[in-house]
């Protein structure tokens, strides 16, 4: 269901050119769990940025649910963002002035959902991720643990088909970067794709599928077996 | 995204950082006050200008000896001669026009108003009885001057109200004697006070009949004519018959000007819209440095403000999304602004108003609209670069705060 076919990214740094991907082909089926590891600079953020639509191939195609995304406007590309695709990043990227609610809400006020509806599933997530009580506090009155499970809540608000997540665990302690984790392969039950961005092989391993990129090239591919 | 949600979002990254917000504002608000304040004095100077004007006199038509060329100087001068005396006769041969309800013929002279050892100099108006209703003044005490023929020289007087305070004090006036120059007068009446019109002190004047103001001044002549018009629908018609009876009388030769009033106040009027106009324009300038100063804060808010960008743009909002967003800001701002400007406007003009009675100051409706839609306009207009910018973002960059 999601399919990268010979992409390449290359940025222009002053009067040179880097090359993030070269080349990548990759093939990711509906509910795979898929972990990309590598050294920093090998290019498995851009990846990442480039399967959340968030960076545009300098070459190369990318196919999602079948459809080609790459010739996607900047609106219809927004509007793939915003229903199948979820983030949850290293930094957390809370909004500071809205409640842990509200983070949650945005998504949904985006996708112009009207007000009781938003409230109704913000509440149901609420409670099944263990916030409900923490509903009305600032992200600067949450503990890490509780900042990135609000930060999960939000990315999975609009019921997502694929989540990607960026160093999930690198902001927080090693106790509640497992407990992160497990909520997030959690949600590999409700058939959601998952994507784990880390440097970590020990968290890397977990995934059943993991690549190893070096240089903006996948130099390895492992199913792991059960 | 709905409308209403978008506002509600733009509303609460306004109070999310206050200060920033509450010095926009003031800005803002300082830039429509000053519109409504300095367009409020120059609506009320024109206001005080043509109520003195209506005091002067309603439907009124002036008459002038010789004829004021709109350039140059005129042909009386060139040719050495002055232009002919309007005469009481001619004065009266306006009253056979149609359109006309009333004159008053006007001589002014100044002369030495005594009574016993008390003396002044005075200006001396000689008029006619309508005087007191074509020019709209009141009487105090006793009558003012009796109607009759025209051409007879009654001594009597009518004094303004502190030419009588001055020569008599609290004494009884009406009845007793003045003398005006080598002629003694009777007092028959004392004007109601009434302050200045038009630079006329009337409380300064004394008012006896136009023969025997020519007696006194040893003339035949006439200062200028008032003529009152029928209604107002007759006033180019006085003007008009005016002119022709004048001319007819002055064997064909147009050496009198007639002015109307209304052409006097349309000019005044004029003016002074135009100079409310320019003042509140000045002001308005303001309101444009307010609209930059937001566009700089503005450009602030998104550099603060970039990763919050880049994570909405991530969270599937769209490039015009997120100019929205900036839009619906700098709307608020403005009206906000708007809203507390007009507040201090209406405010500073009340404590003007107060401090000075005279001045009938409130702001036109018109510059009230324009110094609203002005900060609207420059608010927005202003916040377009911003909004621009933050839409063209690159989300990746943004989510890292480059």
């Amino acid at each position: 269901m999601i399919e990268l076919q010979n992409v390449c990214r290359t940025f222009t740094v002053g009067d040179q050119q880097v090359t993030a991907l070269r080349d990548v082909n990759l093939r990711l089926d509906a509910g795979e769990y898929l972990s990309i590891m590598g050294p920093s600079g090998s290019g498995k953020s851009t990846m990442l940025n480039m399967l959340g639509l968030l960076d545009r191939p300098t070459s190369g195609t990318y196919l999602l649910d079948g459809g080609n995304v790459t010739d996607l406007n900047d609106e219809q590309q927004a509007r793939v963002r915003r229903e199948k695709i979820g983030f949850v990043f290293q930094s957390f990227h809370l909004v500071p002035r809205l409640t842990a609610a509200q983070n949650v809400e945005l998504p949904l006020i985006l996708a112009g959902i009207p007000a009781e509806e938003r409230k109704a599933r913000v509440q149901v997530l609420m409670r099944n991720y263990g916030l409900s009580d923490r509903a009305d506090h600032k992200p600067d009155q949450l503990s890490g643990g509780q900042r990135q499970r609000v930060a999960i809540a939000r990315a999975t608000v609009m019921n997502p088909t694929v989540l990607l997540a960026d160093e999930p665990t690198g902001n927080l302690d090693r106790t509640t970067g497992w407990e992160v984790l497990k909520l997030l392969e959690g949600l590999l039950e409700q058939g959601i794709t998952l994507v784990v961005v880390t440097h970590d092989a020990e968290i890397g391993a977990r995934a059943r599928r993991q690549i190893h990129m070096l240089d903006g090239r996948i130099v390895s591919d492992e199913r792991r077996t059960k | 995204m709905k409308l209403a949600d978008t506002f509600q979002f733009a509303y609460g990254s306004l109070r999310g950082s206050p200060t920033r917000t509450l010095l926009m504002m003031l800005a803002m608000s300082i830039g429509v006050a000053a519109v409504v304040v300095l367009t409020a004095l120059g609506e009320g100077a024109r206001r005080y200008v043509v109520n003195q004007f209506s005091t002067l006199g309603t439907n009124l038509v002036i008459v002038l000896p010789g004829r004021t060329e709109t350039a140059g100087i005129g042909p009386g001068l060139m040719s050495g001669q002055t232009p002919r005396d309007i005469t009481l006769d001619d004065a009266q041969a306006l009253l056979r026009s149609r359109a006309i309800k009333r004159i008053a013929p006007l001589t002014v002279g100044s002369a030495t108003l005594s009574r016993g050892a008390l003396n002044r100099e005075v200006v001396v108006l000689g008029s006619t009885s309508d005087l007191l209703e074509v020019r709209h003044m009141s009487i105090g005490i006793g009558r003012f001057l009796p109607a009759g023929d025209i051409q007879e020289g009654a001594s009597v007087c009518v004094l303004g109200n502190q030419m009588k305070q001055e020569l008599f004090g609290n004494e009884q006036a009406v009845g007793q004697w003045v003398r005006l120059g080598d002629r003694r007068f009777r007092v028959i009446g004392v004007l109601a006070s009434q302050g200045e019109s038009m630079g006329m002190r009337t409380d300064e004047l004394v008012i006896i009949p136009v023969a025997s103001a020519h007696q006194l001044f040893n003339t035949s002549s006439l200062f200028r004519i008032l003529v009152e018009a029928r209604n107002r629908d007759y006033i180019e018609q006085a003007k008009h018959d005016a002119e022709e009876i004048m001319v007819q009388r002055h064997s064909g030769e147009r050496d009198v000007t007639v002015i109307t009033q209304d052409a006097v106040l349309a000019t005044f009027d004029r003016i002074l819209t135009t100079l409310t106009m320019a003042v509140g324009g000045i002001a308005a300038i303001s309101l444009a440095v307010a609209g930059v100063l937001i566009m700089n804060v503005m450009l602030i808010a998104v550099a603060q403000r970039i990763k919050e960008i880049g994570l909405l743009k991530a969270l599937g909002a769209p490039g015009k999304q997120i100019r929205m967003l900036f839009f619906a800001e700098a709307a608020l701002l403005s009206t906000a602004g708007s809203v507390a400007g007009l507040a201090l406007g209406y405010g500073g003009s009340m404590i003007i108003g107060q401090i000075y009675p005279a001045l009938p100051v409130s702001p036109p409706w018109w510059a009230v609209l324009a110094a609203c839609f002005t900060a609207l306009g420059t608010g927005i207009l202003f916040s377009v670069w911003p909004a621009r910018r933050a839409a063209r973002l690159d989300p990746v960059a943004a989510l890292a705060g480059r």
